[in-house]
């Protein structure tokens, strides 16, 4: 907390080192959540994720595009309390096509290069979440947002 | 796994398992040297019983809730406090303990026990640190006896042991404690030897005491104390003591008593005994290859080893954590302190006062100003020294007193002891009074409400007038911290006209069932026991006022020297015009003497903001902050964040102080406060004591709460859980229905 911009760092870190966040999408006001393989921008303002089109996910983004992401390293142990970082991104989610798509799919596949034969696929959309603010929980009870486009 | 290992069962091979005194002791069974008879409980016990209870889960969330790095030693006394409580509430498993029942049992048939901590790692001269963890003496009966090794389970996480986590390596996944059950030798002399003197390695040091070994180790007895050759064991010097008191085993633990006059003039060792201690050390140091700290005791002219351990090493330890562990106090020493304190420092910082206030500033020359402003700046200095080098020691009372409650009664909040020391006639509080009392004349007197918000209090109501100075002169200059208050009556009526402007409120007063707690905690002791008991809340209850008194007092003095500053600086102001920065006192000094001299910018008005090149990419603020929780209830209002003297007097009522720390010079805006947020953490702080006795919400030891809070944040404090919500209000209601922030103010 002294250093506020310690969180620029410990972000990326934490970034780094999960490979899945679970997402929430919503329809008609039912919330829904399912995990997703996902990758950051260097400026931390973007996350990425593939999904198949098919997806209920995919679906409940047309009608509406906010979203949630939840980011976290728990261990499923006591001392997740201690220790445990969860960051919940908000924003708006967006496919990605063309150059547009490009370097972001390139950052994607060095994080996730087993995905490849997924993305590529036709029936799959790579979609972008351009971040408003990251809540960050640490120690469990310690919250401290991170707005990304103010 | 073994939970309990017989001492002359104890090899190499189990030395983690019974920790460094354990392990010492068996070895020195071993070699036939004197050791009583000893169980060992197993460190597989301690985890055991943690794991199973629970127990290590909640220490998880207790000790792990803040960053160590961001805590005081308050803050780590509370931590501890909360840890010994869990302990002892938590009782160990039926199977676990019937298995160490029958252990205890069947190795001391009844007999009266010493109860040892024996930490692992505890016999490595690097992480040897005496006097970290807890033992108990003269135990009986196995319930005690079990009770008494949770309690030492529970000192892994003293406050001691806490500040040196790092050394410890202290981690409550992989921390544990062995614990020795030790059959009790009630030795009549009784003392420790060092095989090396920790200040000079040519040299060793014996120290003895009439009766039992605790009363030399807490410090409650003075010891003689011997200097010998190290190599020849040649007796250097022999430093009597002024032997008056003596530590026996009672029914129920120690009793401290008179000594016989004989024994007042006679060192505990002969010359004989003398060197036979020597040879002690000497052979605990070649069966162990260091230099050895031993415990011993005579009991009838036999020589008993209680426990040896490696001299701690790094001697030259110059942190302050030593100056922390030198507040732990006994009982007499506190008691002597309170005297110091009540019938010579209090007292002598009060005529002080009042002689300087005698003083007519106006009437010196400038050059006797700078003299005496001079002379005020040593006064304030010395009474700063007194109020650090007795004042804060005495604030270990209500710590000590805290945990004699909560090992009697064990109640469910550790925190429940300070209900019985609350709502005493507190000088901060009758202040407040004094200014409520000039509040509640000016609500029921619209027309003097009238007069002083347009005129000077001069030009109004002399009788009101009168009042005022007569309590400006009876609190002396209101001072906060470095700055002094100007002395401007205008911010003091502007102040008094808000505290007017809404509904009186009282100090709590005294708690309704402090009655009942008392007459609880007394009951506890048996008769033969009662007048300590008595005392020792008296203690605790005097501590406890003191911590906020002496401040006040100390602030008197402190008033008065920036009054003298202020007349200086006036005087200065007069000739060359206002200034626009703070004039530093040696320059102020110069120029009084020397009227010729121009004003220099001092250095303070010339540094410069650092420039920040780095671009801020994002917007970060705090939304959620974690302190601790240290007056319950929840309050939801704007900010007002003091970080200069004039914040306090634009104070309105229903806001939230938020501050570094409150000053018991400035609990006058307290009352006017709907929550309090503070920075310095702890329980038994200056703010939560004020908090409590006002009844607020109030949340310590939130790491950098004044820069991360603005004047004006709506802020949400929940006192209950320790933590302030900064934005809009959310938490409207609780569960019971009640609305919060909206408190008709």
């Amino acid at each position: 907390m002294n250093d506020l911009k310690a969180y620029e760092k410990d972000l990326k870190s934490l970034f780094a080192s999960q490979h899945t966040g679970v997402l929430a999408t919503q329809q008609d006001g039912q919330p829904y959540a399912s995990i997703v393989a996902f990758a950051s921008s260097e400026d931390l303002r973007d996350l990425y994720f593939a999904t198949m089109r098919a997806t209920r996910k995919f679906a409940n983004l047309s009608p509406d595009s906010r979203v949630a992401m939840l980011i976290d390293n728990r261990s499923n142990r006591p001392s997740d309390f201690q220790w445990a970082m969860g960051v919940t991104a908000t924003g708006r989610a967006g496919e990605l096509t063309g150059p547009e798509k490009q370097m972001p799919l390139t950052t994607y596949l060095a994080k996730h290069p087993h995905l490849d034969d997924f993305v590529s696929s036709p029936s799959c959309a790579f979609l972008r979440i351009r971040v408003d603010t990251y809540y960050v929980v640490t120690r469990f009870q310690k919250v401290v947002e991170v707005h990304v486009r103010s | 796994m073994n939970l309990t290992l017989p001492l002359q069962n104890v090899d190499e091979r189990n030395r983690q398992l019974v920790g460094g005194k354990g392990f010492a002791l068996a070895m020195m069974a071993k070699e036939n040297m004197m050791v009583p008879r000893a169980l060992c409980i197993t460190t597989e016990a301690y985890h055991r019983y943690i794991g199973s209870t629970g127990l290590r889960d909640n220490l998880v969330m207790v000790l792990y809730r803040k960053a160590f790095d961001d805590m005081r030693w308050e803050e780590i006394w509370d931590t501890a406090l909360r840890i010994r409580n869990l302990f002892l509430q938590t009782p160990i498993p039926a199977d676990l303990s019937a298995s160490m029942a029958s252990a205890i049992e069947s190795t001391f048939s009844g007999k009266a026990v010493s109860v040892r901590s024996s930490a692992p790692g505890e016999d490595s001269s690097k992480t040897s640190f005496a006097g970290l963890h807890e033992s108990y003496v003269n135990i009986r009966g196995t319930a005690s006896i079990l009770k008494h090794i949770r309690l030492v389970w529970a000192s892994l996480w003293s406050d001691r042991a806490l500040l040196y986590r790092q050394e410890l390596g202290l981690d409550v996944e992989k921390s544990a404690m062995a614990v020795v059950v030790q059959e009790m030798i009630s030795g009549e002399r009784s003392g420790i030897v060092f095989g090396r003197n920790p200040v000079d390695e040519t040299q060793a040091v014996i120290e003895a005491v009439y009766g039992l070994n605790q009363g030399l180790v807490d410090g409650t007895i003075e010891p003689d104390r011997w200097i010998l050759g190290r190599i020849t064991g040649k007796i250097l010097s022999h430093s009597p003591a002024l032997r008056e008191k003596v530590l026996n085993a009672a029914p129920m633990g120690t009793r401290l008593e008179d000594l016989t006059p004989e024994l007042k003039e006679k060192p505990p060792l002969a010359e004989k005994d003398v060197s036979d201690v020597y040879q002690l050390a000497m052979k605990a140091e070649s069966l162990f290859k260091s230099p050895q700290d031993v415990e011993w005791t005579y009991q009838k002219k036999r020589l008993h080893t209680l426990q040896a351990r490696p001299i701690t090493t790094g001697t030259t330890d110059d942190d302050q954590r030593l100056r922390y562990l030198s507040l732990h106090r006994s009982f007499d020493n506190l008691r002597e302190l309170r005297t110091k304190i009540e019938k010579d420092l209090i007292p002598s910082m009060e005529a002080e006062a009042a002689r300087l206030a005698d003083i007519d500033l106006t009437g010196l020359t400038d050059a006797d100003l700078a003299d005496e402003i001079e002379r005020r700046l040593g006064i304030n200095e010395k009474w700063q020294e007194a109020y650090w080098d007795n004042c804060i020691p005495f604030a270990h009372g209500m710590r000590m007193f805290g945990q004699i409650y909560n090992d009697l009664v064990n109640p469910t909040d550790p925190f429940e002891f300070t209900d019985l020391l609350k709502g005493l006639r507190m000088v901060s509080i009758q202040r407040n009074q004094n200014l409520e009392d000039l509040a509640a004349w000016i609500r029921k007197d619209p027309g003097l409400a009238q007069c002083l918000r347009s005129k000077g209090i001069e030009d109004c109501d002399p009788a009101f007038r009168d009042a005022f100075e007569k309590i400006a002169h009876t609190w002396g200059d209101l001072t906060w911290g470095e700055s002094g208050l100007i002395q401007d009556p205008r911010q003091v009526v502007d102040f008094l006209l808000e505290m007017a402007a809404r509904p009186p409120v009282n100090g709590a007063g005294p708690v309704k069932d402090m009655d009942s707690l008392e007459k609880n905690f007394l009951s506890l002791f048996d008769e033969s026991q009662k007048t300590y008991a008595i005392e020792m809340l008296d203690l605790a209850r005097a501590s406890y006022r003191l911590r906020d008194d002496d401040n006040i007092y100390l602030g008197k003095i402190e008033g008065q020297m920036r009054m003298a500053l202020n007349e200086g600086r006036r005087r200065i102001e007069k000739v060359f015009g206002s200034l626009a920065g703070p004039l530093e006192t040696p320059e102020l000094l110069k120029m009084l003497r020397n009227r010729h001299r121009r004003p220099v910018k001092s250095s303070s008005q010339l540094k410069k903001e650092p420039a920040d090149g780095i671009k801020k990419p994002f917007n970060i603020k705090a939304r959620q902050i974690v302190g601790q929780p240290a007056g319950p209830g929840i309050a939801f209002g704007k900010a007002r964040v003091l970080i200069e003297p004039a914040d306090l007097f634009a104070f309105k009522a229903g806001e939230i102080l938020i501050c570094d720390a409150v000053d018991p010079n400035m609990t006058f805006v307290v009352p006017l406060a709907a929550g309090i947020v503070e920075r310095r953490g702890g329980m038994l702080i200056h703010g939560a004591i004020i908090a409590r006795e006002y009844g607020l919400p109030c949340v310590t030891g939130v790491a950098d709460a004044a820069t991360l809070i603005k004047t004006g944040d709506q802020v949400t404090v929940d006192g209950y859980l320790g933590i302030v919500i900064i934005g809009e209000a959310r938490l409207r209601k609780t569960e019971s229905g009640k609305p919060i922030g909206d408190t008709p103010i």
